[in-house]
């Protein structure tokens, strides 16, 4: 008998007055699932689909709009649905355990954390005194806490992000619950820091028999962690697998999708897929399958009523008319299936005619309705078509004047104390960057948060007046500049920035926010046709000028985003993690444009961010950094094939990779030290597994791997 | 020159009518703007909001009625040049005639026949409760018809506020037509609005001609014409005090928030230092210094109403520049937050200077607060007002106010039985002028926030 069982269970969100005459919103829209002692179910899907929402309609911790609706909840053959709020609490935390995404607001600050978990213990466990501190410890210990006795008396605010959530595992074992329930675990951490955790929830799970529910969008997590997997889309399940055949196998056409939309080394130079539109409105009800309007493969048939489940292999089920088609694709042509796997046999079957008519007639309502239009035409031929042997022939041609120089920048800020604001020491946030950037050409930043890449990024704009060093825009000297004679020069330089939703004023509308750059910079151009012919090189419509940024998906914000910054025709392009507020087909449609406009305009890009695909699949260049300077640099492949630092080869060992094996692990122990405190010699020695007396006297000096390969360290890995 | 009238203009009537037009001009401009617009007919098409609009244009009207001030002539002496009386009346005053020339003695309850305090009668050693001068003057001595005219004239009232309602509703059902329901609905609380007022004015009318409606004060003036004339100094009040600290508070706030180092330390000096003195000690002893002035140079003003209303403008300055420090510290605070925030940094990645960040990225942000503030102000500077009434700092005596009413209330509410008319008459135009203020900000803010429609 399965631990937990989810029979058809209905999430609804009554509208109010406002929405009379609208459907409830259903969230969660009949979903059914089986978790077995000791299995690790995951729920996989983009935001919206309603993960976190079953999760809380498990444990009956919904917000108060909603409710559900109908279904049964059987966890150890009770219904939880039917309990009384009183047995629900002692299932709460007894039975079933928590962990939610943000470790940062999980945790009360003004307890200290011995007490937090004592408070658990005392409930489920009735323990007290010493016996409670004791088991704290052991709980603190399972979480792989170092030094427990000390820490328990800590308060949350001296702890990091991957050890507050390692506090947070350990409050949710104290009732040891026989199912742990993980909303986004990790999604919050840097990968060095979500490899421990992820690391601390496997080992108790197989330790100690506890099932697991892990829910996440991030393919690679789930692939490490997952015995099954269960693909939500539009508030239902669309396919559920077993792990190795859902990642060799997935059958559902929104799971390849989601495959294919996935920057990966293997995709670079080509184009990644997307899915047009986005995730319908959870009050939208469907006739038909709830991807039709979004899939590639639609036939009239999907439209008529909602498709039936279909076994494809055994525990390999999927939602789609097409499940028998694909099945038989799949013995044809053996385990490889991509998005491209859109079944030849099937659309063979299929006249071209009625294919044809199918999408011009549904592609327009699409639009209006999913309030996406994003339409990723593909481009005849690209530069990134061009194969990555030619690539590099054009990019070496472009490599004569840099756009962008930095050498030496720093930026230090004080910290102030006491009533007289004296200075009493300096966070080297930004302690020492050279970097060259050529036209054309893309260069990564990579690194985990808090090592200055930002800082980096903002300086260069001069957002941030640098301490020392020197940024050179196109030959010009930039730091000695007044901010008057700074202005003209400020055109050829923008950003992008991460948040999409903080970096639109949502008081002006689409039109007037990116005029504002033409308006300041190049008053002579302002005008709709220049307006509406930036809004179609982005991928949206003239007409949306007029719209506020609140009438649109994130993706699109960040289009918006992307056309105020080409509006004054910068040469170079700083992105700041634009890409990682975005669910991964969106950040695939970004993805693609960014690569387009490079193309078009011969842009060059800083693209500072923590994800090693995407910097697998755009960028020529990488840097890495670490607590304020860059460790190494190099070429893609040279960093990312053959890592000399050791701390790029723990990052690179730190993702998740979709095999779910693979890579031996190199794991980082610790967090990154404070830039205000850096530790003497190397700043990677206390985690560093080479480090040796040598490492903590000076600082390595740059050591040439090759031509355009540095690597500052002195064991240099092989 | 031979006017019956000598045309008066007070500096706050001058300032009231300016605020006016400057309202209108920018409703004006507003037409031609499509944005603003399409918010204005949101808030257009939300009953509740048309309905406190209702009542606020009610209020307004008042005000501004009580706003044209003029002295008459007094009866020509032949050979004489012409003389005009000392006393400063309005319109409202000429329109409320009977209501502030009819006063009794004393106090007396609502629709009273009689005082409400014993006295001897004269000729004899009895003591009793004498009739009213005016009050139910036309019933006969027995008061037998009392309670009959009461319910009559209420009665007639109602249906004379119905007869003159019902074209105004006509009209307003023909301009708008039929088929437009959102807008219907908005019209239709704009009408019911209406009625209440008709048949409210309907029965002030019919009963006010025979009785004090809402009874007499201590001086036996009437209590309806004490609170009408109130409706004036309130607004004032509130509206110009809100003006003084508007600009204030905001342009101290922002640049406080935006600019940070030294800026933000000598406004937060600033601030807190006028924080930690006692607010009703330092305006007292402002309005102390003021009134001072005011008496040492009685030369500067023609008539008693233009020393009353020196006072008060004096008393909204005073307040307005005592009041701007928990909106500049609120404002401060929320610039910190937008200005860390990615919009605002990519104004400036465009070079786009700090005022026009200020206006363009900043303050737009910031408006839903400087509206809530404004109207909790209204009210609460209302309040203040009869708070420093109270202390003998408020307005001139001569100048009737809510604080005024409340003040001379206050003693009485220890009596048996309780004068409870004076306070609940400025009670509840109190309530209904800042409940409207309320509501009607609501919806405008809501109506201007892109994110909300």
């Amino acid at each position: 008998m399965s631990l937990l069982a989810v029979r058809d269970l209905v999430i609804e969100i009554p509208q109010g007055e406002v929405f009379r005459g609208v459907d409830a919103a259903r969230p969660v829209d009949g979903i059914s699932f089986d978790i077995a002692a000791g299995e690790c179910f995951s729920l996989l899907g983009e935001s919206g689909c309603g993960k976190s929402m079953t999760a809380l309609g498990l444990l009956r911790l919904l917000p108060e709009a909603a409710r559900v609706a109908g279904g049964e909840v059987l966890f150890e053959g009770r219904d939880l649905l039917r309990l009384t709020e009183g047995e629900m609490r002692s299932v709460r935390g007894g039975g079933i355990g928590m962990v939610f995404q943000e470790p940062a607001t999980s945790l009360n600050p003004v307890l200290r954390i011995g007490r937090q978990i004592g408070e658990a213990l005392a409930l489920h466990e009735g323990l007290s005194g010493t016996a409670a501190r004791a088991r704290v410890v052991e709980l603190l210990t399972q979480v792989g806490i170092p030094d427990p006795a000390r820490r328990l008396d800590e308060f949350p605010f001296q702890m990091s992000g991957g050890m507050k959530q390692r506090v947070m595992i350990a409050m949710a074992l104290a009732g040891r619950p026989r199912l742990l329930i993980a909303d986004e675990p990790t999604t919050a951490l840097d990968v060095t820091i979500q490899a421990q955790v992820l690391e601390v929830l496997d080992e108790l799970r197989r330790r100690h028999g506890m099932a697991l529910l892990l829910i996440s969008h991030d393919l690679g997590v789930v692939a490490k962690m997952a015995d099954r997997v269960g693909v939500m889309y539009a508030g239902q399940l669309v396919e559920t697998a077993p792990r190795a055949e859902f990642f060799t196998a997935p059958a559902h056409p929104y799971s390849q999708r989601l495959f294919a939309a996935l920057p990966d080394p293997t995709r670079r130079g080509g184009r990644l897929a997307t899915i047009p539109g986005s995730v319908p409105a959870a009050h939208v009800r469907h006739v038909g399958c709830r991807f039709a309007e979004r899939c590639d493969e639609v036939i009239p048939a999907c439209r008529a009523q909602p498709p039936a489940w279909h076994e494809v292999a055994a525990g390999h089920a999927v939602r789609c008319i097409l499940g028998q088609a694909v099945a038989v694709q799949k013995v044809g042509a053996g385990a490889t299936a991509t998005s491209e796997a859109a079944s030849p046999d099937f659309q063979s079957r299929l006249t071209g005619a009625s294919r044809l008519s199918v999408s011009s007639d549904t592609r327009p309502e699409l639009k209006v309705g999913a309030g996406d239009t994003a339409v990723d035409v593909p481009a005849p031929v690209s530069f990134a078509d061009l194969g990555f042997p030619l690539r590099r022939q054009v990019m070496a041609a472009a490599a004569a004047a840099p756009v962008l120089r930095v050498s030496d920048l720093r930026v230090h800020f004080p910290i102030r104390r006491g009533i007289l604001q004296r200075t009493v020491g300096l966070v080297r946030a930004v302690d020492g960057v050279s970097l060259q950037l050529q036209p054309g050409r893309t260069l990564a930043l990579v690194g985990e948060s808090g090592c200055g890449k930002t800082t980096v990024g903002k300086a260069i704009l001069q957002l941030i007046a640098p301490t020392a060093g020197h940024v050179e825009l196109a030959g010009t000297e930039l730091t000695t500049l007044s901010p008057a004679q700074l202005r003209p020069l400020r055109a050829k330089m923008q950003m992008v920035f991460q948040d999409p939703y903080a970096s639109l004023n949502p008081r002006l509308t689409t039109g007037e926010i990116i005029s504002e750059g033409i308006q300041a910079l190049r008053p002579g151009e302002a005008g709709a046709a220049r307006l509406g012919e930036l809004l179609e090189q982005v991928g949206l419509r003239a007409e949306m000028a007029g719209r506020y940024p609140h009438e649109f998906s994130g993706g699109q914000r960040q289009r918006i985003a992307i056309a105020r910054a080409l509006a004054v025709q910068p040469e170079l392009l700083v992105c700041d993690e634009p890409t990682s507020a975005l669910d991964v087909s969106v950040q695939a449609q970004i993805l693609n444009l960014l690569a387009d406009l490079q193309r078009e305009l011969g842009l060059a890009y800083l693209f500072i961010t923590h994800n090693l695909g995407v910097v697998d699949y755009l960028a020529h260049e990488v840097a890495v950094m670490y607590l304020g300077r860059i460790v190494e640099r190099g070429s893609t492949d040279e960093v990312l094939r053959a890592p000399r630092h050791p701390y790029t080869q723990a990052l690179l060992a730190a993702v998740p990779t979709l095999d779910g094996r693979g890579k031996e692990i190199v794991r980082l122990p610790g967090d990154m030290p404070s830039p205000a405190n850096p530790p003497t010699g190397c700043h990677f020695h206390p985690r560093c597994p080479l480090a040796e007396d040598a490492c903590r006297v000076s600082y390595p000096s740059e050591t040439k791997v090759s031509a355009t390969h540095d690597v500052h360290c002195l064991k240099m890995a092989g | 020159m031979n006017l019956p009238v000598q045309v008066v203009v007070l500096w706050s009537d001058a300032l009231l009518f300016a605020l006016t037009a400057a309202c209108a001009s920018f409703a004006w401009w507003t037409r031609r703007q499509a944005v603003l617009r399409a918010a204005w007919v949101r808030v257009g098409k939300d009953p509740v909001a048309m309905a406190a609009a209702t009542v606020l244009a009610v209020f307004v009207l008042v005000g501004a009625l009580d706003s044209l001030h003029y002295r008459a002539r007094l009866p020509a002496q032949p050979g004489q040049p012409v003389h005009y009386a000392v006393e400063v009346n309005s319109v409202l005053d000429a329109l409320l005639a009977p209501l502030r020339l009819n006063t009794e003695k004393t106090y007396s309850a609502p629709l009273a026949t009689r005082l409400f305090a014993m006295e001897t009668l004269p000729g004899s050693n009895e003591r009793a409760f004498p009739r009213l001068v005016y009050g139910g003057a036309h019933l006969d001595a027995a008061l037998d018809g009392h309670d009959g005219d009461v319910v009559r004239r209420t009665l007639t009232g109602l249906g004379g506020g119905l007869l003159l309602w019902l074209p105004v509703f006509l009209w307003l059902r023909k301009k708008i037509g039929a088929g437009d329901t959102v807008k219907n609905k908005a019209n239709n609380a704009i009408a019911a609005t209406l009625l209440g007022i008709f048949l409210l004015t309907g029965v002030a009318l019919s009963l006010g001609s025979g009785y004090h409606v809402l009874g007499t004060d201590k001086v036996g003036q009437d209590v309806l014409y004490l609170s009408l004339k109130s409706i004036r100094t309130g607004l004032l009040i509130g509206t110009l005090t809100t003006l003084v600290t508007l600009p204030i508070a905001i342009v101290l706030g922002l640049m406080a928030g935006y600019f940070g180092g030294w800026i933000d330390d000598v406004i937060q000096y600033l601030y807190t230092t006028l924080n930690s003195i006692p607010g009703v000690l330092l305006i007292a002893a402002a309005v102390l210094m003021m009134q001072v002035v005011i008496d040492t140079h009685p030369d500067w003003f023609a008539t008693a109403a233009e020393r009353a209303d020196a006072r008060l403008l004096a008393l909204c300055l005073i307040l307005g520049m005592t009041s701007w420090t928990g909106l500049a510290r609120l404002l401060r605070g929320e610039t910190l937050k937008l200005r860390e925030l990615e919009f605002v940094q990519a104004a400036h990645a465009f070079g786009v200077g700090p005022l026009l960040i200020l206006r363009r990225h900043i303050l737009p942000n910031l408006m839903h607060i400087v509206l809530i503030a404004l109207v909790m102000d209204f009210s609460g500077l209302v309040l203040a007002e009869a708070v420093l009434s109270y202390v003998g700092v408020g307005v001139d005596p001569t100048t009737i106010s809510f604080g005024g009413m409340i003040n001379a209330a206050r003693m009485e509410l220890a009596r048996e039985p309780m004068v409870w008319w004076s306070l609940a008459a400025a009670f509840c135009f109190m309530f209904i002028l800042v409940l409207a203020a309320n509501l009607f900000a609501d919806a405008v803010r809501e109506a201007f926030d892109p994110r909300a429609s």
